[in-house]
This record gives structure tokens, C-alpha cells and sequence, in this order.
């Protein structure tokens, strides 16, 4: 029979698997559903700079003045409260003292709160620096760190009006309004990226989420398949059948690829429609990355199947290998945030170079040149991987 | 046609299969009977080259199961425990996707199909979804998805398994047609001695994964009768558990059993044993009913052979107060 044999064998298993994909009702239902609900719940989740609005903010004025002078902090809790009916990014409640602060965000009803100093009027009129207190509530790091960072700027931009008032107030007469900024803080940043237009986290997700479905399909679903076939008894109808014991993962895997190859076009099709990402690279290029990525990852999923004996093994032995993978490949959040040992943990899973590919490609619009590093790996992976697969599934299918 | 040697298997230390030796001409039925975790299912499984035997050899029409494995596939069709068919796919398609595993050609294929299905009945159920079957529906569609590669041989493991009577007595008789027309060598397992009696040329008598007998039935039966073993059921209206202690531990009595609230069935040595036992029921105040000289059956071979009921192991029926499972062996050669 030959080869001719085993590939139209293993396109009946295809069939076969490909069949009863498409009548199982409800998994067609979840195979659709999970990229919809992966991308729109992390989307979403995920902070982003424009996520704060409608914190709550408690503020303390001790400011006590310094006699005969307008109070300073009148000027500032102006600025605060004229910045929050502009933006709404946050409503302001008075409280009387620290300790009150500290209770309020203790029983959740205040996100933060400011704390203007007693001497603040006095320390700005003999030339010290006024000093303001953010609370925040470290049980929420996320939030504690993205009201930091707006209060700061709040504060920064006031202080930075403030000294060019007095700026000017020096010398009326040399100084226009115009260069006393420049004087006060001579450097403006400003940030452009590589593309044009503006990137949302999504243009970061999807390509990763892209990668981790299809490969992940192959790498559960192969598993999972087999070994469900293995418990109700119907691989043994196969095992019986005078075929090349290849034949089953070959014709399994491609029913897996094509099921994850469709999830994956789902996931592109969603994140361009409902979530505004652009893709720059060639789409020919980003399925030739997803079906490289598949080949990466069958060797695994073979040797998966090979060792777990019942379903419920295998589905552990994946869940632990998964979730890791999930978190450290990137692609979710860029390696580059993660502590050193982590990222050298990332940097040994073929998820990553997937992920780093797809991501180049999808968002950077990059050419085959440009990610050979991640190619080769792929490659390099998957070759080693199916090589060591091949005599451990066929020593495993008859034991 | 078939024949093993010294077949063994063991997992993990535990020998569920012990140096198994038989042969099977071409064209008979042989049986594998005995209780659940006799090694039935495995020994099955060794000659469909589904499990590798841990020592000893077997070979299907002169190949080797473990050597040639792929030619031993291509003579034998397999009917395992668990039924082998996808439930979301129809009648027609199941039989094509493991038709053409065998790679057989599509017209020819399709015209067996149809005529498979008309052989049991379920040609108008072609293009319906199997789940949606009654078990003895997919019951005959396992059985005929084995013989899709006509093959020469057919394993049957338990092929009446968690049937009704009705279909029982149809996937039996279609057993018995198909050996018939087409001179196919089976080998059949059951735990039902019945149904070894009624389809097996002869039988092997498989307990703790060893041969214990194997004869024709007709064979095996009067080894019982041979031993000088007498089997007498007594119908006892007042029958109590220290009735049915105090026979059992005669010197006469191989084996007693309870079948019921007033039936003892019991199997008796040597001449004066009758006498034995009616004194004994009498010493209790027994009220004897009737008393019924029996003719063996494979129930009572292999009670005889095994010195244990087949049922010890075979359904969770509680074993009676005081009842002896394992009695001193008397074995017949
Ligand atoms: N895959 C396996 N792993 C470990 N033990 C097994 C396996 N299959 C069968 N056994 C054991 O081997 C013995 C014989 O089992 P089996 O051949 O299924 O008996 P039968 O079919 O006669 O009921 C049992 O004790 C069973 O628990
Ligand atoms: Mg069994």
C-alpha cells in the first residue's frame, strides 16, 4: 500500500473526525464561542491608560494658609475639581483627616485619596516645596499604580503652571509667556511608533492568541481525541485494521489543524471586525506561520497521548503544561515585563517564537526575512519533537 | 487455524493471562468460558494483535501475531466488549470509514455494506446516526462492522453482553448463520454457560487467566458424571443457612449451593452419600419437598473443575454465610 495508502487512510480519519466535529452541536457552539469570550474578556480587562474613569477620591485639606497670602491649596483643589467635571475621570468626596482616608479605602468606599499638608500655603511662601500625599489602595496594585501615575501627572502639570506664573512674576518685562515653559521644563517627549495609527492592546492579543489556539488545538486536541477513542473502545477499530499505526495521528492531526486553523481564522476575523486591528503582513505569511506552529507542536501532543493511558490523565498532564505556556509565552503580556528567570523560561517554549512571529508579521507588517530566528526554532522544535513522537506512539499503541 | 503457546500476559505483576495453550481448527466455534477477570478479554485482545503478549506465542492461519502482525489483521475481524462505532455517524458511514481502513475498493465496498445491513435487519436504518440506536441495533452493527473485511476469523468478546433476551437470541443465531454459510473460525468469550453450551464445538474453561478444561460440552458434562459426582437439587420448605452449613461440611459433599430461599443444590460423592444428606436435613428437622436427581450442566463443570460457582466473580451476588469458595480441588484428567 505505501504511502499512497496511509495518506488516503489518514484523510478517512480526517473525514471521520472532521464529521463528527460538525455534528456535535454544542462543541461547535464552544469552538466558536471561546475565541469571542478569550479576546473580549481579556480586551478588556487588560489596563490600559484610558481604563481609569470614575474612581473615587477622598481629599484632606489640612492646609492651614500663612497669614496675610491667598491660600495655595484653594488653587489647587480648584485645578483637581475642574480636571474632574472635565474628564471624569474621577469624583471627589471631602474627608477630614488621613486616619479617615486610611478607613475608607479599608471598607472600599474610596479608591484613594489625596492629603494636602498643613503647611503647604507657608512652605510655597518661603520658597520650600508644598508637599501632597496620594493613598492609594495597595490591594489593588493595578489600580494603585495607574492613580499614581494620573495623580502625578495632575500634580506635575500644576506645578509646572505654577512655576511659570512665578517665572514670569521674576521678570515681567524679558520673559513672555512662551519661554517661561521653556525654562520651567525645556524638554517636551512626545512617542511615535513604527506603523502608523494607533495600537490597542488588541493588535498586541490577537496575533499570540492567534498562535496559542492553533497550536494549543493540536497539542489538547490531539490527546484528547485519542484518548477519548482509546476509553469508549473505538480505536481499537482502527488498531484492528491492517493500517500503518501513523495513519491515526496523521489523519487526527490534520482534522485537529483544520479545527484550530478555523478558530484561528475566527479569532483574525474578530479582532479586524469587532476589534479594529490592522494587519500589515501578507495573510499568506500568517498561515503559513500558524500551520509551521502546528508542526511544532504535534510532537508533543503525540507524546502527550502516548503516555497518559485515560482521558483524565492527559487532561491534566495538559492543563499544567498549558497554563505556563499561556502566561509565558507572551501572549498576553509582553515577556519583556516579566522578572529575567521568567523570560528565560519563555525563551524555551515554542509558543513564544509562534507569538513573536505572528506578532511581527500581523502588526509590523515584517516580511519571511525578518523572522528567521523564530522559523528556525519553530522548525528546529518541531523536527526534534515528531522525531522522538514516532517510535514512542507506535511503541505506546501496542502494549 | 489458531493456535496458541503458553500465551501469557502480565500487567504490572499481576498475570491476567497464564501460559495459555490451545488450537482452533478452521471452521469451529470455540468457546472462552469463566467468570469476569478470568483473562478472557486479554487473551482476545493478544490474537487481535491489540496487546502484546508478555511471554509465549500465538499465531492466526500460520502468522505470527506478534511478527506479522499486519497479516493477522487482514484474516481476523474483531467484535470487542465496548462497541466500536461513532455515535454521530450514521449506519452507512461508520461501515464505510472502517471499510475502507481495509482498503477496500467503493463499489464493492457499497454493495456489502447494503448487504451487511440487510443481513440484520437494519438496511433502513442506512443513513441514521447510531447513537440514536437501541443496543441490540448496535449490538449487530458491531458485529457486522467486523465482518466488513470478511474476515476468516472472528473474535466475538461477550458478543451478547447487556443484551435483552430478544436480541440475545438474535446476534446468537446470527453467530451460528454466518459460521454455518461461510465456514468462519470463531472464537467466542462469555461468562454465560448457556450460551457456551448452546454455540460452542468446544469449550475452554478459562479461570485465573488458565485452561482449567477443554472438551466439547457434551465431554466436559460427563467428566462430572465420570467422577462418580452426583448432582441432586432438594426442595426444602424450612431450608436454613445452618442446614445448608451442615451439608457442606460433609465428608461427602463437594459443593453446596443455595439457589433459593428453598432450593439447595448439591453435588455428592460415592454411593451412600444420599443417605447421608437426608439424615442430615432430617437431624435439623428439615421438611423435605422433593428431591431431583440433575443432570449436569456447564454450571456444574465448572463448579466441579474450578471448585468454585461461576458466579462468585461474575456479578456481585453476596455469597451465602458459611459458604466455601475455594473447595479442595478434584481435579479429573
Ligand atoms: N490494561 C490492563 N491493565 C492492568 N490490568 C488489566 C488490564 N486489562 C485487564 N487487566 C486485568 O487482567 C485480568 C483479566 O482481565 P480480562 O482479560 O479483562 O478478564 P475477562 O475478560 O475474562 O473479564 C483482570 O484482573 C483485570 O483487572
Ligand atoms: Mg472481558
Amino acid at each position: 500500500m505505501g504511502i499512497r495508502g496511509l495518506i488516503s487512510q489518514s484523510l478517512m480519519v480526517t473525514w471521520k473526525d472532521l464529521m463528527e466535529l460538525f455534528r456535535n452541536k454544542m462543541g461547535l457552539i464552544m469552538l466558536v464561542l471561546m475565541p469571542i469570550f478569550m479576546m473580549s474578556m481579556v480586551g478588556f480587562i487588560y489596563p490600559s491608560d484610558t481604563s481609569i474613569s470614575d474612581v473615587s477620591i477622598a481629599l484632606v485639606n489640612d492646609d492651614e494658609g500663612h497669614a496675610g497670602y491667598p491660600s495655595a491649596s484653594a488653587m489647587l483643589v480648584a485645578a483637581l475639581e475642574q480636571m474632574s467635571t472635565d474628564t471624569g475621570m474621577m469624583t471627589i468626596t471631602n474627608a477630614s483627616s488621613f486616619d479617615e482616608v486610611r478607613d475608607m479605602i479599608q471598607s472600599g468606599e474610596i479608591d484613594g485619596g489625596i492629603v494636602i499638608s498643613s503647611n503647604f500655603t507657608s512652605s510655597l511662601i518661603v520658597g520650600k516645596q508644598g508637599i501632597v500625599t496620594i493613598v492609594t489602595d495597595e490591594s489593588n496594585p493595578q489600580m494603585s499604580m495607574s492613580l499614581q501615575f494620573a495623580l502625578k501627572e495632575v500634580f506635575e502639570q500644576i506645578g509646572t503652571w505654577v512655576a511659570e506664573q512665578n517665572v514670569q512674576l521674576l521678570s515681567p518685562t524679558t520673559i513672555n509667556a512662551t519661554n517661561s515653559l521653556a525654562i520651567v521644563k525645556p524638554y517636551s517627549v512626545r512617542t511615535e511608533g513604527s506603523v502608523p495609527g494607533e495600537l490597542s492592546y488588541f493588535d498586541f492579543m490577537a496575533p499570540g492568541l492567534m498562535a496559542m489556539t492553533v497550536m494549543m488545538s493540536v497539542m489538547t486536541g490531539l490527546p484528547a481525541a485519542i484518548s477519548h477513542e482509546r476509553e469508549v473502545g473505538t480505536l481499537d477499530g482502527m488498531m484492528v485494521a491492517p493500517i500503518n499505526r501513523l495513519t491515526i495521528i496523521l489523519g487526527k492531526t490534520l482534522a485537529q489543524t483544520a479545527r484550530g486553523l478555523l478558530q484561528g481564522t475566527l479569532i483574525l476575523t474578530l479582532a479586524v471586525v469587532l476589534f479594529g486591528v490592522t494587519i500589515h503582513g501578507s495573510i499568506l505569511l500568517i498561515f503559513a506561520l500558524l500551520l509551521l506552529g502546528v508542526f511544532s507542536f504535534v510532537g508533543l501532543g503525540v507524546v502527550i497521548t502516548s503516555f497518559a493511558k485515560d482521558q483524565e490523565t492527559a487532561m491534566m498532564v495538559m492543563m499544567t503544561l498549558m497554563f505556563p505556556m499561556m502566561f509565558l509565552s507572551g501572549v498576553f503580556f509582553p515577556i519583556q515585563q516579566m522578572p529575567w528567570y521568567m523570560q528565560d523560561i519563555s525563551r524555551a517554549l515554542p509558543l513564544t517564537y509562534a507569538a513573536t512571529a505572528l506578532r511581527k508579521v500581523m502588526v509590523l507588517g515584517a516580511n519571511i526575512g525578518m523572522i528567521t530566528t523564530e522559523l528556525a526554532v519553530l522548525i528546529g522544535f518541531g523536527a526534534v519533537m515528531t522525531t522522538i513522537a514516532v517510535p514512542v506512539f507506535k511503541r505506546a499503541m501496542t502494549k | 487455524m489458531i493456535e496458541t503457546r503458553n500465551l501469557t500476559k502480565e500487567f504490572n505483576g499481576l498475570v491476567a493471562v497464564d501460559h495459555i495453550s490451545f488450537s482452533v481448527k478452521r471452521g469451529e466455534i470455540f468457546g472462552l468460558l469463566g467468570p469476569n477477570g478470568a483473562g478472557k478479554t486479554t487473551t482476545i485482545r493478544m490474537l487481535a494483535t491489540l496487546t502484546r503478549p508478555t511471554a509465549g506465542t500465538a499465531t492466526v492461519g500460520d502468522y505470527d501475531i506478534v511478527k506479522d502482525d499486519n497479516e493477522v489483521r487482514k484474516l481476523i475481524g474483531l467484535v470487542s466488549e465496548k462497541i466500536i462505532m461513532y455515535d454521530r455517524l450514521t449506519a452507512k458511514e461508520n461501515l464505510w470509514f472502517f471499510g475502507r481502513l481495509y482498503n477496500i475498493q467503493k463499489e464493492v465496498l457499497n454493495t456489502r455494506i447494503d448487504e451487511l445491513l440487510e443481513l440484520v435487519q437494519l438496511g433502513k436504518w442506512k443513513d441514521v446516526q447510531v447513537g440514536t440506536f437501541s443496543s441490540g441495533m448496535r449490538q449487530r452493527m458491531n458485529v457486522i462492522r467486523a465482518l466488513l473485511n470478511m474476515p476468516e476469523v472472528l473474535l466475538l468478546d461477550e458478543p451478547t453482553l447487556g443484551l435483552d433476551p430478544q436480541s440475545t437470541v438474535e446476534v446468537r443465531e446470527f453467530i451460528k448463520k454466518i459460521n454455518r454459510e461461510n465456514k468462519m473460525t470463531i472464537i467466542l468469550t462469555t461468562h454465560m454457560m448457556i450460551e457456551a453450551d448452546l454455540l460452542c464445538d468446544r469449550i475452554g474453561i478459562i479461570d485465573h487467566g488458565k485452561i482449567a478444561a477443554l472438551d466439547t460440552s457434551p465431554h466436559l458434562k460427563r467428566r462430572v458424571s465420570g467422577a462418580d459426582t452426583t448432582i441432586f437439587e432438594f426442595e426444602i420448605a424450612n431450608l436454613t443457612t445452618n442446614m445448608v452449613s451442615s451439608i457442606q461440611s460433609l465428608e461427602c459433599v463437594g459443593s453446596a449451593s443455595r439457589d433459593n430461599a428453598t432450593r439447595i443444590r448439591v453435588h455428592a460423592h460415592g454411593n451412600n452419600a444420599f443417605d447421608i444428606i437426608i439424615d442430615t436435613i432430617r437431624a435439623e428437622k428439615g421438611k423435605i419437598n422433593s428431591v431431583k436427581n440433575l443432570e449436569p450442566t456447564l454450571e456444574d463443570v465448572f463448579l466441579h473443575i474450578t471448585g468454585h460457582d461461576v458466579r462468585d466473580n461474575a456479578d456481585q451476588k453476596i455469597p451465602m454465610k458459611g459458604h466455601r469458595r475455594f473447595m479442595p480441588r478434584r481435579r479429573v484428567r
